[in-house]
């Protein structure tokens, strides 16, 4: 089913005072970021107001009802800046928001929606310390107690866990496997739950000023509606029907950051000179530049495609390929840059250190680039059978 | 008390212009608009009148094209409360401006006329003061600050020599300078309320005013390219060469 989302014209109207916001805010603030390892207070509320947090949720929740092309079109503006900026709204707006969307009772939506739209920042708890591209495998166990649950165990790596207000948490309703891992069920556990601890921010390879911790459940004593949906079984589908969105995420963050860091490599190498003329005249330059562009177009209608069958159904094949491209894409963009930098490419003086280190992890979350490989394959093969077999 | 704020859809301030060959004008084809600069300084300026609690209600108005709803609608989504567009796609020079803010004003009877000193795409800075003589009213251009202050407004301007402070007795005409305040950024939230709020379309002829263009442009050109320095050998060389321009 196709969504109207939000009025074109009001949309065209805030990408525009957006890519303002970005140039004129987001950008000037980064070295603060950086240097402290955090966004500053005054600068998150502003990004509350601007609406950010509220992209996704529709609008009788207090959001503004982004379809999403128009959610993956602003992720990409967004994403020309510090990757921390998309990182501390993401949660919200893909993966905890598509779960409510998706599987929430009408009091799970009504109760977190508009606080999630209004900036209460949220947590994801998948991965954990024995389990991470193989998540049904988890420990972590929620125990039926009268009409409530108490859960136990630990999540690892859990972005923005240190901040957030609400942690949608995956743990096992049942010992046993189960088919379709059914075993698993999803809980909207506020953070400030007896017996949740957060541990300190782990040290990153980059993305600076976002952070993740591990999350310890202590005997976690949870009331009976704090299952989503108020239904058992559903956690992993859940979470699975939300991948597609969060894969674009990052697929969006990607392309918009791989065009910061081309644009900065194209600016030096108008530059910089070698052998008495800019390296920008010289075409082994020019190849990587020409190259760099090409793929970032490339990722751009990758995602543009993906995002509109995203919208209309499922789109597993799609969303993941433009997610693997996308990653690998701004990987490589950001290699050349600090190649076109030479010797000041290695240095933390220059910005392409950085965009090579913050480019990192895109090929890890939201399904590594070899998951994604297998979950293409995996449905081609499918597709393949049915097909064979009609 | 109402605040009207006069806002002009220009050439994008990021844009680097370009002259069309023929040199009538600068090429606006597929170039990127928005709101004058000065003017978004006015509306915010105006805005902030309104959340100290010494106004009630903000009138944006533009005169220009179609497209200059787009314009009006940011100034809506930033915290004006209604919009009036005087439409019209020919070249409306400051006069013609002033005359069609001075009939809306009569009708409108605002305390405070707040416009940009000037717009970056003719920087004509004619039209505030234009509009002050036009009604007779007091006037306090190039304003670094602003404050209410009753029935008066003092305005402290930028001069060559540093600020000027004027009292003016509303209703009174304010043109904004570049440090006056920092403009606020539309929020999505805001966007989407301001598509709601009202917007009436008008013409020039609505207020008897005739736009017919008194000046013709004879010809507009890039400005001209650096040309390199020269270097000299010494103060004796500089000095020589300094006469020979004629400047020492
Ligand atoms: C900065 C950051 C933020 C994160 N945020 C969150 C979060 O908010 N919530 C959350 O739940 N998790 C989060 N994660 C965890 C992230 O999703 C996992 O790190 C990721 O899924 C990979 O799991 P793993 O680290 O256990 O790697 P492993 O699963 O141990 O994988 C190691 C390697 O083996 C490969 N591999 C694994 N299985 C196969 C296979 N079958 N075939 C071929 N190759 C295979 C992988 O591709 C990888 O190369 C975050 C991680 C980081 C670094
Ligand atoms: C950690 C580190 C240690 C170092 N140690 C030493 C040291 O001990 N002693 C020392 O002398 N130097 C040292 N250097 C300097 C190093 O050798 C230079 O950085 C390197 O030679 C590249 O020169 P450059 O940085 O000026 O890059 P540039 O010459 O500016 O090159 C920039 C880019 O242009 C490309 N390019 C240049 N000319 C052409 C062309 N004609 N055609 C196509 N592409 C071209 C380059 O391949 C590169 O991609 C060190 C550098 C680093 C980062």
């Amino acid at each position: 089913m196709a969504t109207t989302g939000m009025d074109p014209e009001i949309f065209d109207q805030f990408i525009d005072q957006l890519k303002r916001y970005v140039r004129e805010r987001l950008i000037p603030a980064e070295a603060e970021v950086i240097a402290n390892d955090r966004i500053p207070d005054d600068l998150l509320d502003e990004m509350r107001e601007m609406g950010l947090f509220g992209l996704t949720m529709p609008e009788e929740y207090g959001g503004s009802g982004m379809n999403v092309p128009q959610y993956v079109e602003t992720i990409r503006v967004l994403s020309y800046a510090l990757p921390a900026y998309r990182s501390i709204t993401s949660i919200n707006l893909g993966m905890v928001c598509s779960a409510l969307k998706n599987s929430g009772t009408d009091e799970q939506k009504a109760e977190w929606l508009p606080r999630l739209a209004a900036g209460e920042i949220a947590c994801f708890g998948l991965t954990e310390p024995g389990s991470g591209s193989d998540s049904a495998a988890m420990a972590t166990t929620a125990r039926k107690d009268g009409n409530g649950y108490v859960l136990n165990g630990s999540k690892r790596y859990i972005t923005n866990a240190p901040h957030a207000k609400l942690g949608l948490i995956m743990a096992r309703t049942s010992q046993e496997a189960l088919p379709r891992n059914a075993h698993v069920s999803a809980f909207l556990v506020p953070m400030d739950s007896p017996g949740i601890s957060v541990g300190k921010p782990d040290r990153k390879m980059g993305q600076s000023g976002s952070h993740i911790a591990d999350i310890y459940l202590d005997d976690v004593k949870l009331p009976g509606d704090a299952l989503l949906g108020g239904e058992e079984g559903k956690g992993f589908a859940t979470a699975m029907q939300s991948l597609d969105n969060g894969r674009l995420s990052v697929g969006a963050a990607s392309a918009g950051y791989a065009q910061r860091i081309l644009d900065t490599a194209l600016r030096y190498a108008s530059e910089r000179k070698a052998f008495g003329e800019p390296i920008a005249n010289f075409q082994l330059i020019q190849a990587m530049l020409a190259d760099s562009r090409a793929e970032i177009y490339a990722a751009e209608c990758m995602l543009r495609d993906a995002s509109e069958k995203a919208d209309k159904g499922k789109a597993i094949i799609e969303c993941a390929s433009a997610k693997m491209f996308a990653s690998e894409m701004c990987n490589r963009v950001a290699d050349r840059c600090v190649q076109i930098h030479g010797g000041a490419g290695y240095l933390a003086e220059y910005e392409a250190e950085r965009f090579y280190r913050d480019s990192r992890i895109y090929t890890i979350y939201e399904g590594t680039t070899q998951i994604l490989q297998l979950v293409i394959a995996k449905n081609m093969l499918r597709e393949f059978a049915a097909g064979a077999a009609a | 008390m109402k605040i009207l704020v006069p806002v002009k859809r220009v050439i994008d301030y990021n844009v680097k212009p370009r002259v069309k060959a023929d040199g009538s004008g600068v090429d606006l084809a597929n170039v990127k608009m928005s709101m004058n600069p000065f003017d978004e300084i006015a509306v915010e300026e105006a805005i902030r009148i309104k959340e100290a609690g010494k106004a009630d209600e903000i009138i944006a108005v533009s005169v220009g094209p179609a497209k200059a709803q787009e314009t009006l609608r940011t100034a809506l989504a930033m915290g004006a409360d209604r919009a009036i567009l005087v439409e019209t796609d020919d070249t409306v020079e400051p006069l013609a401006v002033a005359k069609i803010l001075k009939a809306i004003a009569d009708e409108e009877q605002p305390g405070l006329i707040m416009l940009g000193k000037q717009a970056i795409d003719d920087d004509s800075n004619q039209t505030g003061q234009m509009l002050a003589a036009l009604m007779g009213r007091p006037q306090g251009t190039f304003a670094n600050t602003v404050e209410i202050d009753g029935g008066s407004v003092i305005v402290k301007r930028e001069i060559d020599g540093g600020l000027e402070t004027v009292k003016l007795t509303m209703p009174a005409i304010v043109t904004t300078d570049l440090r006056l305040n920092e403009p606020r950024y539309a929020s999505l939230p805001n966007i989407m309320k301001a598509k709601k709020k009202q917007l009436d379309v008008k013409s020039p002829a609505d207020f008897g005013v005739d736009t017919a263009p008194r000046l013709t442009t004879t010809n507009v050109s890039e400005p001209p390219v650096r040309q390199a320095g020269e270097k000299v050998a010494d103060v004796d060389a500089m000095v020589a060469k300094l006469k020979a321009l004629g400047i020492a």
